[in-house]
């Protein structure tokens, strides 16, 4: 019978919990790397047992983890990430240039196709590439080097590379996404990159149509529609119909359009999800009602989907990272939260249940569909 | 032998129980304690310092014979209690943080 593991990074060690299909009964372990941040965690699509995991914390920096039977043991493998060549100035916050500093890896996305190669997504924003199972780690210099980079600025986490989507019908074509800079493409592996932003409007930067600036939260896509992407920016919820040429909002009818978190239905292009979260300082669900908004048009109409989740005196957050779903019929949806709560749903969000309720504060979600 | 002490979460990293026992080429500093230590367990190389600069991590930080060593010269050689194994070098993580 197929199963699915759910991958949870916290703020203070690594979750691995399983379960059959019917994904009722599930098994916790862990922590993992216990006292360290995990920002996430990983599996290979091409290798279910390959798993990696980005372990930091503010005394010992940087590790990575690599797992080779699906977590439950680790090694730990590379983890030097040396810009290439003169590292240069961003902008601060107070707009003034500020060198560009390696402080941790936010995302791991393992290759669709190569179980050793996987790209890193790091803050100080950048994207490197392991060909080794992430032994030796390559910056891919061309996003750095575009030409805005000197323009580029920290959100309120820092500036990190956070979203890293491989384009499953074209190996040359990736997407990625930094705070605050906003969305780019590649065209041919990596070499070179271009701002993909317009149509995003970001009241909060001096053009709020700059080419770049943008408070870019999260990207998704379905596998079956690459050139259709979903943006949760900082205010608003976005579509592009054409791999991020240009972009429309489709808030439509969502309480507030903050928030961090999309994801798109797995057997359903148009059906998205995302949380939305009150801001700009609150950081928690509008009326502390958890909610997650359901649209089945791709967009604009949105219904909140509330069943088994806390509906009075909620105040979580859901971070970027931390919602995914699986592959199985019905699609799964699982999300977590700043209170240590994995939730999930059987039944593509009508019904959802905690699967794990006390963890540490919840940075990352992933789920790895089993044979 | 040099002893080493590391802080809990750099033993389980390199997978040890207490104390490290190190020999060294040359005189016994910090430099070529750090650098044997990272020959042995790899996967300590920028846990403790830099893995570019060299520079020691800003939370972390450098105890000899009850004396705080952290600021002094890489390159200056440690007290013959060090070298001879009479006394640890210590690595110390900084007690703060929630």
């Amino acid at each position: 019978m197929s199963g699915v593991r759910v991958l949870a990074g916290t703020r203070k060690g690594a979750f691995v919990l399983e379960a059959d299909g019917k994904r009722k009964d599930w098994k916790v372990s862990g922590p993992h790397f216990a006292g360290w941040e995990i920002y996430h965690m990983k599996g290979s699509p091409a290798d279910p047992k390959r798993l990696y995991a980005s372990q930091s914390s503010g005394w010992h920096g940087q590790v990575v983890q690599r797992s080779n039977d699906g977590g439950k043991t680790w090694e730990p493998v590379g983890n030097k990430f040396a810009y290439d060549g003169v590292a240069g100035t961003h902008q601060w916050y107070d707009g003034t240039p500020h060198p560009w500093e390696f402080k941790r890896v936010w995302h791991l996305e393992p290759s669709l196709t190569d179980p050793d190669t996987v790209h890193a997504g790091v803050e100080d924003a950048a994207i490197f590439r392991s060909k080794d199972g992430g032994q030796n780690w390559q910056e891919l210099p061309g996003l750095r080097g575009h030409g805005s980079g000197p323009r580029w600025q920290p959100g309120a986490g820092g500036m990190c590379l956070h979203t890293i989507l491989p384009d499953p019908s074209n190996d040359q074509r990736m997407f990625i996404a930094i705070s605050a800079a906003g969305a780019f493409r590649t065209d041919d592996g990596g070499e070179s990159w271009k701002p993909i932003n317009n149509g995003l409007r970001s009241e909060y930067i001096p053009e709020p149509t700059a080419e770049v600036g943008h408070c870019v939260h999260r990207i998704a896509m379905h596998r079956s529609r690459p050139e259709v992407l979903f943006m949760q920016k900082h205010w608003d919820v976005m579509r592009s119909d054409n791999a991020g040429e240009s972009w429309r909002e489709v808030s439509g009818n969502l309480p507030t359009d903050f928030g961090f978190v999309v994801d798109v239905h797995a057997h359903e292009p148009e059906t998205v999800f995302v949380i939305p979260i009150k801001s700009d300082s609150e950081h928690y669900p509008p009326e502390g009602k958890l909610r997650v908004y359901r649209s089945r048009s791709g967009g604009n109409e949105w219904e909140p989907l509330t069943k088994g989740l806390p509906q009075q005196d909620c105040y979580v957050n859901v971070l970027r990272d931390a919602m995914t779903v699986d592959s199985l019929d019905k699609c799964g949806i699982y999300f977590g939260t700043t209170g240590g709560q994995v939730y999930a749903s059987a039944d593509a969000g009508e019904s959802w249940a905690p699967i794990v309720r006390d963890l540490p504060a919840v940075l990352s979600v992933e789920v790895q569909t089993l044979p | 032998m040099i002893r080493v002490v590391l802080p809990a979460h750099l033993r389980t990293l390199a997978r040890v129980d207490g104390e490290v026992e190190l020999s060294v080429d040359g005189e016994a500093t910090q430099r070529s304690i750090l650098d044997a230590l990272e020959a042995r367990y790899p996967m300590l190389r920028g846990t403790i310092r830099d893995q570019a600069t060299a520079q020691r991590r800003a939370f972390v930080r450098f105890f000899a014979c009850e004396e705080d060593w952290s600021h002094e010269d890489p390159d200056r050689p440690l007290p013959d209690a060090v070298a001879t194994g009479a006394e640890p070098f210590l690595v110390v993580g900084a007690i703060a943080g929630g």
